[in-house]
């Protein structure tokens, strides 16, 4: 039987975190379809098609998937889905929205925020805040499975497959989309940018994170904060980095200002180099950080940008 | 209205958990051990909306062995007014507690059920939506707002991209995120009346679900440690070996 992959997409592009599940489907089985179920997302589609592995695109074009309401997503994929061997999706937020109510319609288990797969049913996933890995075989027919992007390599392109148009429209008339305030900002994203760079509590207030953002900018980098930072309200909530809040594993993460909760460190631990610039020499970021500098970060960061 | 809110019994979140040395799971004897915070917030809420006059009663519900009514308990002691404690021999998988769930909310028939997003221990994030799917109710997932208005409720939730709002009909199933609210205190008296709030107990066979096994753990195993790194003296030095010895400049 087939895997069954759903599209993260904004009814015009298509987000990378999908390339990163399309490569953890690829350990599990050959015959891959990728679901894009949205409202005038042709164009989606057609860039799913391009991805290296996909066999054939199932696009379902209709206003009750414009937003992607978890109700009607869910209908929709359990629809689908029932046919196939495993379901996955990237651990969005859009992903754990829908995918629990899949499993649910299913009568099967969900494995989410896997970060290995050792078989077809079998898979590893961090439990405690990553403070430990758990090996989690699945005994059901149908695996439903969401995807931790940082784990996987996104897919290349490849020869492109079929596109073929669904016609199921699923309108549970169970909620509405009201408004979307979406924070607009010309740097990468967090959960794709090879350089991160956070603050915490210890910035002081929202303006002292231009000190953060004029680093950003020369390093063409990704700025983040921790949860202290957002509830304080220095930054919006999308910025949080942590057990709850987004998980990244960039190239670079500069932890400014950040003790380095156990929370915190679930959310970016796996990072290839991380530095820590902190005035507490015990603050526990440092036993993560390859490169610890203790000092006042008011003195550090206007000295960094001028140094690079 | 009634409002039913969920809790769950887990690892106090200060605590570092380790693994057993056998890898068969977590060492969680002599661990202390709470109330889930997104739980926390949802009770929080919870009362709120009862001290508002929005709701008339809030109902707690537990599922698992017997330790777990300390925790229904502390719900009481934030103001919730009577609990229930669904008894099994572990802690069951996120759809047995979520079609244990669904009987409780048959049985009590709640104008809003409030969850947390995850529990701290399994980090599932998924209990609340499968509740969702399996009574046909719409769901508020990581909640940041809930304005109730009349018989439908609005819920701002944290999304990856920033905030997006939903209206629901209800009844309907809110899960909390982390700027909902920021839960009090129990007072020590209100711990001494949480004493004698009622608190019913209920086995899986009186609600008529049979827990069954989706999911096998095969091991347990501590996480890749980092290597210790260095302390630099200075900003020079931090660019320095940024860009010769780390190459990530
Ligand atoms: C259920 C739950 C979920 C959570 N989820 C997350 C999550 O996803 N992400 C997350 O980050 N946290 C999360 N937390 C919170 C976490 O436990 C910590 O409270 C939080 O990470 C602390 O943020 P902080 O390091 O910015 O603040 P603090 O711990 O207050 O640390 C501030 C640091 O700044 C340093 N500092 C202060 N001034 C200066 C200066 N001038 N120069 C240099 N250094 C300075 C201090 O030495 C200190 O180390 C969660 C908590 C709970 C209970
Ligand atoms: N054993 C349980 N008893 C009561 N509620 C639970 C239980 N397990 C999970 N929940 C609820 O589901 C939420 C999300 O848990 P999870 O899906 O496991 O991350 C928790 O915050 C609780 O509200």
């Amino acid at each position: 039987m087939a895997i069954l992959i759903i599209a993260e997409h904004d009814n015009r592009t298509l987000k990378t975190a999908t390339r990163n599940a399309v490569t953890a489907a690829t350990q599990m089985g050959d015959e891959l379809h990728l679901l894009v179920a949205g409202s005038n997302c042709k164009a989606v589609a057609v860039a799913a098609s391009e991805i290296a592995g996909i066999n054939r695109v199932l696009l379902s074009d209709d206003l009750a998937y414009e937003h992607q309401l978890a109700e009607n997503m869910g209908k929709l994929v359990a629809e689908i889905g029932k046919d196939y061997s495993h379901i996955v999706v990237p651990a969005t937020t859009s992903g754990k929205n829908f995918l629990p109510r899949v499993a649910a319609l299913l009568d099967v288990a969900q494995i989410s925020d896997i970060t290995a797969v050792e078989s077809e049913n079998t898979f590893q996933r961090p439990i405690y805040a990553g403070n430990a890995i758990a090996t989690v075989e699945s005994l059901d027919a149908i695996k439903v499975i969401s995807v931790r992007s940082t784990a996987f390599e996104p897919a290349g392109n490849g020869p492109s497959s079929e596109i073929s148009e669904l016609n199921i429209s699923c309108d549970c008339k169970l909620s509405a989309f009201v408004e979307e305030v979406v924070a607009e900002s010309d740097r990468p994203e967090l959960t794709s940018a090879e350089i991160i760079i956070s603050g915490g509590r210890g910035m002081g207030n929202g303006e002292n994170f231009t000190l953060l953002e004029q680093v950003a900018d020369k390093l063409g980098a990704a700025v983040g904060a921790s949860r202290a930072a957002v509830d304080a309200g220095f930054v919006p909530n999308d910025m949080q980095v942590g057990q709850t809040g987004k998980i990244v594993a960039p190239e670079l993460y500069i932890a400014v200002g950040i003790s380095g909760a156990i929370q915190h460190l679930a959310g970016m631990k796996d990072s290839k180099v991380i530095v820590a610039i902190n005035k507490d020499e015990e603050a526990p970021i440092f036993s993560v950080a390859d490169y610890g500098l203790v000092a006042d970060l008011f003195d550090v960061m206007p000295e960094l940008q001028k140094q690079l | 209205m009634k409002i039913l809110v969920s809790v769950k019994r887990v690892i106090d979140y200060n605590v570092k958990v380790r693994v057993k040395s056998d890898n068969t799971d977590v060492d969680l004897a002599n661990v202390k051990m709470a109330l889930n915070p997104f739980c926390e917030i949802a009770v929080e809420e919870a009362v709120r909306l009862k001290e508002a006059g929005t709701a008339s009663e809030v109902v707690v519900v537990s599922i698992g062995p017997k330790p777990c009514q300390e925790q229904i308990r502390t719900a009481l002691a934030l103001g919730a007014d009577r609990g229930i404690q669904v008894e099994t021999e572990e802690m069951p998988e996120s759809l047995n507690v979520a079609k244990l769930l669904a009987k409780v909310i048959e049985e009590e028939q709640p104008g809003l059920v409030i969850m947390g997003k995850q529990a701290i221990d399994s980090d599932n994030n998924q209990t609340g939506q499968m509740l969702a799917a399996l009574t046909d109710m719409p769901q508020g997932t990581f909640a940041s707002e809930v304005k109730i208005d009349g018989d439908k409720v609005n819920v701002t939730r944290e999304v990856d991209g920033g905030l997006q709002t939903v209206e629901l009909n209800m009844p309907a199933i809110v899960t909390t995120d982390l700027r909902l609210n920021e839960p009090r205190y129990a007072s020590l008296p209100n711990i001494m009346k949480a004493k004698r709030k009622p608190l019913d107990v209920k086995t899986p066979a009186e609600l008529g679900v049979e827990l069954k096994a989706h999911t096998k753990l095969l091991k347990v195993t501590p996480p890749a440690e980092r290597q210790a790194g260095i302390k630099v003296a200075s900003v020079d030095e931090l660019v320095e070996k940024l860009k010769n010895e780390a190459k990530v400049l």
